[in-house]
């Protein structure tokens, strides 16, 4: 039996060119199908980190982003005072009332211009938020015109950097530090004081409610204290469901996009794996007539064919695996339909995704193998003979 | 003689041929589609006009601008009629039936827009019920709503459900108009906001201004962005294709990807097809050796190969082009929500013929090359 599998590898060897173009077909449909989940996973990790299981996001019922959403003074201080909000190291409520809006800059590369989410910030923003870290420069002065930048917003934006001066509102702007947040959706924010970026918007109303809950199975109590509130027009998320949600239309687009696309693209590396195989098979009729003379059963020379298939698709699998991992370097920048806003992620290659691949090119080995694999063990031992 | 035997190499080993068509065409197939994906997200940026501008909040498209400022931009040199309207972003039933939605300032916006066709009664209706809307005739289908029918929007940006009436159906004059959107009367939202949040009434989303010749676009915007300069709400003016491609450029990273995508499939068909075309050489290597003892040329058997080759690609594109009108008719209606204008253009044919061209000069060129180069002896003396 292993002799068998010897002269599968060898075979490969020998036809070193048809091994190589056929495991390149199915190398590039290995990495455009890992590259497109990989792709969606990167932003789904991206929008799900964002957000935290216990804290809790307050918006106008019925809106679907905090930008769509406005929340009065008067409903964001009913809010502010629910007794299921914890306290944070200084003692203070963690409970921040934010403006969210969104405004157009110039990128740095091309001319175009994209959507930017600038967030106004309360006292309780940052510690409400452990991702976030400042890594240069200082927070804003509360009531000054500073801000502060996302890391991907420092680098991707013109006169977005430590130092610069950004213009909008009527007002400059000057950029005072420069903040990470890991692979989060705030990297790709701006931040300033909430009670100079409202009056420099002309918006009397906060966007959301972001709060901490001391207890995180608290969750239910609050949202049916918000709800039932008729005061309040409003609507309680937990921050991960929030942000779950905004990566779903995108997301599943990605999906759809990456399965159908490799479903096509599969039809033509299985023909080229078929076109191999059914070679090979045709090639090797003698020998297939002397293996089956010594004695070898067609099972045998069954698998041996379908062995030397799943290898070719092994070989594509791995290579295109190979040229996919490279994509982690790169850090895709583009909008998110949902949100109208701009967002930086990274393609992400996962445990799960390697597995996925892999059995996704085995099954193109095993398809494009199995037809011409039971042609050979089918072969009448001496017709065989006699056309080698 | 030449092209008797060309064919008849072609189907010498018919499964083969078979499957290399098969794998051609639906590459090309897998080609056309992802090529009309790219040209509906430009459907908006071909169905613009040049002489319609787009004056909106300078800050960012979520900022609204006084309704006062009409008669303003009216007094602007070239300007022929304005209308204004908002993006409501209302949902029918569920998130996922998403279609565009916009209170829009009907009469002067139908009169800018004479390429969205409506009967003169079903206008005049529209125009006389503030509580009407239009649909495009896409739409109205998607749902099944008919004349008279009652639709329920829930505000997402505008608080509360909203009930519209339909008195029409509109019908785009050409193929890349968006028959697939829902217009209704800025009063209806106007008066409303001024009962329900007095802050936002009186403000709309965007001016859409009409010229009364093109050539005056870049002046005008100027002129219109200067009178509102230092105001509270600065505007941005530009005409309406660059608008429409600001929105492009918005997810201008995912279509970079679609495109590299796009070459990829025609790189695998290459290798598939190149593949076919080594084989098939490698075994008659022996008989071209003949055919050199026989005095051919090389030039002569490179052509022999170069049009086997393309005669296989052109089988398979063919097909696949073939193919390309039902599939793209099919994957339109199943992602109407995303693209609404889906149609195969003659560019993209075009493309597809010039990509099946391309592999098969380039699947041929390896096999010419060994063919070209054997050594009489060599050639005979070798086994396939």
């Amino acid at each position: 039996m292993n002799i068998l599998f010897f002269y599968s590898l060898r075979n490969l060897l020998t036809r070193r060119l048809t091994t190589a173009l056929t495991a390149l077909g199915m190398a590039l449909v290995v990495f455009v199908f890992a590259s497109i989940i990989m792709l969606a996973e990167g932003l789904q990790k991206t929008l799900v980190d964002t957000g935290r299981y216990d804290n809790v996001v307050v918006i106008r019922k019925s809106a679907v982003t905090e930008v769509q959403s406005g929340i009065d003074r008067f409903q964001a201080a009913v809010v502010e005072t629910l007794p299921e909000i914890s306290l944070g190291i200084d003692g203070k409520r963690l409970v921040a009332k934010e403006m969210v809006v969104l405004i157009t800059i110039e990128k740095k590369d091309s001319n175009s211009r994209a959507n930017v989410v600038i967030r106004g910030i309360s006292e309780a923003s940052l510690p409400l938020r452990p991702q976030v870290k400042l890594i240069a420069g200082h927070m804003p002065r509360p009531g000054s015109f500073e801000i502060i930048v996302g890391k991907n917003i420092a680098s991707g934006f013109r006169s977005a950097g430590l130092g610069e001066t950004l213009v909008f509102g009527m007002r400059s702007w000057k950029v005072t530090g420069i903040f990470e947040a890991g692979s989060t959706g705030y990297s790709s924010e701006i931040w300033g004081d909430v009670n100079q970026l409202m009056p420099a918007f002309r918006r009397p109303v906060y966007s959301s409610v972001l709060l901490n809950l001391s207890k995180s199975e608290d969750f239910e109590t609050v949202k049916s204290s918000i709800q039932n509130d008729p005061r309040l027009t409003l609507e309680a998320k937990r921050e991960t469901v929030y942000y779950r949600e905004q990566s779903e239309a995108m997301a599943t687009f990605l999906r759809i996009l990456g399965t159908s696309l490799t479903i096509i693209f599969s039809i033509g590396a299985v023909v080229g794996a078929m076109i191999t195989m059914y070679a090979a098979v045709a090639s090797r009729t003698g020998e297939i007539g002397t293996l089956r003379a010594l004695g070898f059963r067609r099972t045998t020379i069954l698998f041996a064919f379908l062995f030397e298939s799943l290898l070719l698709g092994l070989l594509g699998g791995l290579t295109g695996l190979f040229l996919a991992s490279f994509l982690q370097f790169l850090t895709v920048s583009t909008t998110n339909f949902q949100t109208f806003s701009e967002l930086a992620f990274s393609f992400m290659l996962t445990p799960g995704i390697v597995v996925k691949s892999l059995i996704f090119s085995l099954m193109m080995g095993f398809a494009g193998g199995v037809l011409p694999a039971f042609r050979a063990s089918r072969l009448n031992i001496i017709a065989a003979l006699r056309e080698g | 003689m030449f092209l008797k035997l060309l064919f008849r190499n072609v189907f010498r080993h018919k499964l083969r041929t078979l499957l290399t068509i098969l794998g051609i065409s639906v590459a090309i197939l897998a080609f056309g589609l992802l090529r009309t994906v790219i040209s509906a997200w430009y459907a908006g940026v071909e169905a613009s006009s040049s002489s319609r501008l787009i004056t909106r909040n300078a800050i960012s498209l979520i900022f609204s601008l006084p309704v006062s400022y009409k008669e303003k931009i009216r007094s602007v040199d070239g300007v022929k009629t304005v209308s204004y309207g908002n993006w409501f972003g209302g949902i029918y039933i569920e998130e996922k039936n998403f279609f565009a939605n916009f209170a829009i300032e009907p009469r002067s916006y139908f009169e800018l827009y004479p390429e969205y066709v409506l009967s003169e009664e079903e206008a005049s209706a529209f125009f006389r019920d503030r509580k009407g809307f239009v649909a495009g005739y896409k739409l109205a289908n998607r749902f099944g709503w008919k004349i008279g029918d009652t639709v329920s929007l829930r505000g997402t940006i505008f608080p509360g459900n909203w009930d519209f009436v339909l008195r029409g159906i509109y019908r785009g004059k050409d193929k890349t108009s968006d028959d697939n959107q829902f217009f209704f009367h800025w009063d209806y939202l106007n008066e409303t906001m001024k009962k329900t949040i007095p802050r936002r009434a009186d403000q709309v989303g965007f001016y859409i201004v009409g010229l009364k010749n093109q050539d005056i676009a870049a002046e005008a915007s100027v002129a219109v962005d200067k009178l509102f300069r230092n105001s509270n709400a600065e505007t941005l003016t530009e005409t309406e294709k660059s608008f429409q491609m600001s929105f492009v450029t918005m997810s201008e990273a995912l279509l970079t990807v679609i495109q590299l995508v796009s070459y990829v499939i025609i790189v695998i068909i290459m290798a598939v097809v190149a593949n076919t075309m080594a084989m098939s050489v490698r075994e008659r290597m022996g008989e071209y050796a003949v055919f050199k003892t026989l005095g051919f040329g090389g030039r002569y058997l490179a052509f022999l190969i170069l049009g086997e080759s393309l005669a296989l690609t052109a089988m398979g594109g063919l097909t696949g082009i073939l193919f390309t009108f039902p599939a793209a008719s099919a994957f339109g209606k199943a992602v109407g929500q995303f693209f609404p204008v889906f149609h195969v253009s003659v560019e993209t044919i075009l493309l597809d013929i010039s990509a099946a061209f391309l592999v098969g000069i380039v699947a041929a060129m390896i096999p010419v090359w060994r063919v070209v180069q054997v050594r009489i002896a060599d050639g005979l003396g070798r086994i396939g």
